[in-house]
């Protein structure tokens, strides 16, 4: 692990280890508590492997009371507890404590209701997100966030971290599909917010539960709204000989009115790499690619794939091909869904960044990253879900190489302050975790910074839940409770008053 | 007396809560007071009045963004969007007509305080899924921000959406950036006339689960359907299927809706200019519009009920013995019921919605005492209520901002 400071291990947890394990075999029985290290291995890490650390004990609870119960015997006895889904997070959200209970949420695995007329499922978080798909696909639907791991990570871990995907531009992210949760809080109570009708009848909580990455509590049931899947998808490849004329081009469609369905771009590394990875029929002399996928009735995906080639046309693109089968439109994207793979093949290792930018401020991000990987002398490659502005950068190492692991980390850092410089944010889709966390002041200051911590210390005033993710800085729920209020003058004396 | 302040700036809504904290005094969070009927009825020491912190500071319609201070008239930046072919996709309700207040005085801060939504809110979502940063002041009288310009953030928790629907209980909003998209080239609406409210909803629910993109589905019952200009000359029940988009693709989904639908009932069709204003009439609740400046005390009240789509007309059958009417909006699963009279009913109202498997019902419409005296809000489960009166410790533990507007002591 580099340079990573988690909390200090609770001495007198770690001092506990056999009682507390014998006490949770006494709630969760059989296979479900897992405390050897050759067995515990597996979920040292999630998908940021550069971190690990292997937890107190793993627990893998199969129902909502077995959750409530451990969650009520951690806050007792002042155990952290690190939920996990799949544990595909790209930003270690699910890193395990050495003082921690890992709570695995993986036999939640059940669909418990499907419902077309009202267009909603009812899943177990444990289910993943292409299995909801799966679920509904018979009558037409589907579930329309589309993260890359879809076929793996868990909604339960979609509602942590509110994934997104490259359908979010129309379709949103994880939030806005999300009607309803059922969720354990550290005290082990259980709520429900919301169902399978639109919006909560008062204070937003579910909006805030959405991405709140596993520190307010651990949901155990989510309903999802589905949709019905577009008649028709086709896809353009509009290649540029610069990325500002791809970045104009993006611009353009969305000034016509046109919200494509998904508006990707790849950088001329990115079009080789995945080229030389499975041949997508990519073409190489571009300096910027972009796919362009246009979905909905067939009169309008055909009335509008001609819009979009008249605009290409018009800002200089030197190739163009619409998809005219459904195995072409696949092959388009074949390439694109294959870009981190295809990294892969061409670096020993990579780190994937996830900030978002406004997009006008695309060409100017470009530059500033080339500059920086020549002051590191390590490659980027750049995807980006144009649509939304959401760019990911793909820096190539080789953790082999003493030092360049910490030498693409500074990369990466500089990249991500980069965007927040330019008015855009750090995370886009991967979350903050602990990957992003030490960068949190560079975008909120104290003052916003305890304003969330406060929204925790409602949920979880002792900060048991998911602790060292998110929050660079700790603080004690009572220490931010006090209020130093001062100055009782009557306000702006100078105004009219009624 | 409650006395008025008027901040210019964030400074001035800063000092302003300091003042309330540092002398026990309340604040109603108020913009412009277009929505003041709404929610419980409080009585505080002051009304924080945040229309004099007004302009937009940042539209790129390109970014498809729009920053704004909160005071800024919602029909302003409506106006504004529209010239560059935009909108707030999730067309955000006037509650106006329905509180015999002046229409279009709404501001910005005060659509997203009451997340704000209309009969595109099944395929476009709400004011909540639009707010993309905030900033505002808290109980604490310190100025924070979160969120951020972009579509696509998930750095900490969301707040932006977490406050959206907060009535001004939590923070007054000075600042709010929101997504705007494109405005759809034109509108059609198909109608199928003469359904009962069961019928309606299958039909709702088969056309906006088929692969015609339909953008609003709403039912309106004879007697209601006679108080919308624009399909008051059917004489019968209406059910509105909206279309937008290209001309091209509204033409092929109309044919094949029609297809669809004809079994079900005779159909008929508005053109574009009927269709927008048919939709206003919905989205606004015209058919139980009061006069502007009309005494609310003697109006019939109004329940916002939000279930299950397929519920709704369940909601409308139990609500039928105490001579209810309902509106339906969002394929049935958006009912908004008159109750003859001014008591509200809340047991008989919150039954019906319990019994159709559940959601939630806001008294919209009633008098200050009934709004003083019933929950106005859905009733929180302890451990919720618990949790929320927690966060309202957090951001306002003096409870000076709109105490008691959503929920008693909170």
């Amino acid at each position: 692990m580099s340079g990573l400071v988690m909390p200090a291990p609770r001495a007198d947890v770690l001092a506990r280890r056999a009682r507390i394990i014998a006490d949770l075999r006494a709630i969760v029985p059989g296979e479900g508590v897992i405390d050897t290290e050759a067995e515990m291995r597996p979920f040292e890490s999630d998908g940021v492997t550069a971190y690990r650390q292997l937890p107190l004990v793993v627990v893998l609870p199969s129902t909502t009371e077995q959750v409530s119960k451990v969650l009520a015997y951690a806050n007792a006895n002042g155990i952290p507890v690190v939920p996990r889904g799949a544990g595909t997070s790209l930003s270690g959200g699910a890193l395990p404590l050495e003082d921690g209970i890992l709570l695995g949420m993986g036999k939640f695995n059940r669909i418990l209701d499907i419902d077309f007329a009202n267009r909603t499922v009812v899943a177990q978080p444990g289910v993943t997100n292409l299995g909801i798909t799966t679920a509904v696909a018979h009558e037409g639907f589907y579930y329309a966030p589309d993260p890359s791991s879809q076929i793996a990570c868990t909604i339960g871990g979609n509602v942590g971290e509110n994934s997104g995907g490259v359908h979010c531009l129309k379709y949103g992210l994880t939030t806005n599909n999300v009607l309803g949760v059922e969720m354990v809080l550290i005290t082990g109570e259980v709520i429900r917010l919301g169902g399978k009708h639109l919006d909560s009848g008062g204070l937003d909580l579910l909006g805030l539960i959405v991405g709140s990455e596993g520190l307010l509590g651990v949901v155990t049931e989510v309903t999802v709204r589905i949709l019905k899947k577009p008649e028709t998808a086709r896809a353009v490849l509009l290649g540029f000989p610069s990325s500002e004329a791809a970045g104009a081009c993006v611009a353009a469609i969305i000034a016509a009115g046109i919200i494509p369905g998904g508006m990707e771009m790849m950088d001329k590394m990115m079009v080789h790499a995945a080229e030389a990875f499975l041949g997508a029929g990519y073409p190489l002399d571009v300096e910027a690619l972009l796919i362009v996928e246009l979905d909905g009735p067939e009169a309008e995906v055909n009335h509008l794939i001609d819009r979009v080639a008249e605009i290409g046309n018009g800002l200089g693109c030197m190739t163009l091909r619409a998809s005219t089968s459904e195995e072409e439109r696949v092959a388009f994207w074949a390439g694109r869904k294959a870009a981190f793979p295809a990294v892969g093949r061409i670096s020993p290792d990579y780190l994937c960044m996830d900030g978002t930018i406004p997009r006008k401020a695309l060409p100017l991000v470009l530059k500033r990253m080339e500059e920086m990987s020549e002051k590191y002398g390590l490659r980027c490659g750049n995807v980006f879900h144009a649509g939304d502005g959401n760019l990911h950068p793909l820096i190539c190492y080789d953790a082999n190489t003493p030092g360049e692991l910490e030498k693409a980390e500074a990369f990466g850092a500089d990249i991500l302050l980069l965007c927040v410089e330019v008015g855009g944010v750090l995370t886009g889709e991967h979350g903050v975790g602990v990957e992003k966390r030490d960068l949190m002041p560079s975008m909120f200051n104290e003052i916003d910074l305890a304003h969330q911590e406060r929204l925790k210390c409602a949920f979880d005033p002792e900060a048991l839940l998911n602790p060292g993710k998110v929050f660079p800085v700790l603080h004690r729920c009572a220490e931010l409770g006090r209020m130093h209020v001062s100055g009782g003058k009557l306000p702006f004396p100078d105004l009219p008053r009624f | 007396m409650s006395e008025r302040l008027c901040p210019r700036d964030e400074a001035d809504v800063v000092e302003a809560v300091r003042w309330a904290v540092s002398n026990a005094r309340t604040l109603d969070v108020a913009g412009s007071g277009s929505k003041a009927p709404l929610g419980r009825h409080i009585q505080t020491d002051a009304t924080l009045e945040l229309k004099g912190l007004s302009g937009v500071t940042l539209y790129e319609p390109e970014e498809l963004v729009l920053s704004a201070k909160a005071g800024t008239s919602v029909a302003e930046i409506e106006g504004l969007v529209a010239a560059s072919k935009q909108m707030l996709a999730f067309e955000p309700m006037d509650f106006g007509p329905l509180l015999g207040v002046a229409p279009g005085g709404g501001t910005l801060g005060g659509l997203i305080a009451c997340n704000l939504a209309g009969p595109r809110r099944p395929s476009a979502g709400a004011a909540r899924d639009h707010a993309l940063g905030v900033r505002a002041v808290s109980g604490r009288a310190e100025a924070f921000k979160a969120g951020g310009r972009v579509v696509k953030n998930v750095t900490g928790y969301d707040l932006p959406r977490g406050l959206s629907g907060s009535y001004g209980t939590l923070a007054a909003f000075t600042e709010l950036t929101i997504k705007v998209l494109p405005r759809p080239e034109t509108v059609e609406t198909l109608l199928v006339l003469g359904l009962d409210d069961a019928a309606a909803a299958g039909v709702m629910s088969a056309a906006v689960g088929s692969y015609y993109d339909v953008s609003g589905a709403a039912h309106a019952p004879a007697e209601l359907a006679a108080r919308i200009p624009a399909v008051a000359g059917a004489g019968v029940a209406v059910t509105a299927l909206r279309l937008e988009g290209v001309k091209p693709s509204i033409v092929h989904r109309r044919g094949k809706l029609e297809a669809m639908l004809r079994a079900h009932g005779t159909l008929s069709f508005l053109d574009a200019d009927a269709s927008r204003a048919f939709w206003q009439g919905v989205r606004d609740v015209e058919p139980f519009a009061f006069p502007v400046g009309g005494a609310l005390d003697t109006a019939p009240a109004i329940w916002r009920v939000s279930v299950a789509p397929m519920a709704g007309p369940a909601v409308g059958a139990a609500l039928r013995e105490i001579g209810a009417r309902c509106l339906y909006d969002w394929a049935g699963g958006l009912v908004w019921v008159e109750v003859p009279g001014t008591e509200p009913h809340s047991a008989r109202v919150r039954a019906a919605v319990a019994g159709a498997g559940g959601g939630h019902a806001t008294l919209i419409r009633a008098s200050a005492a009934a709004r003083a005296r019933e929950e106005v809000f859905q009733p929180l489960d302890p451990i919720t209520g618990a949790l929320i009166a927690r966060m309202k410790n957090g951001f306002d533990p003096g409870r000076v901002l709109s105490p008691g507007r959503m929920y008693a002591g909170v």
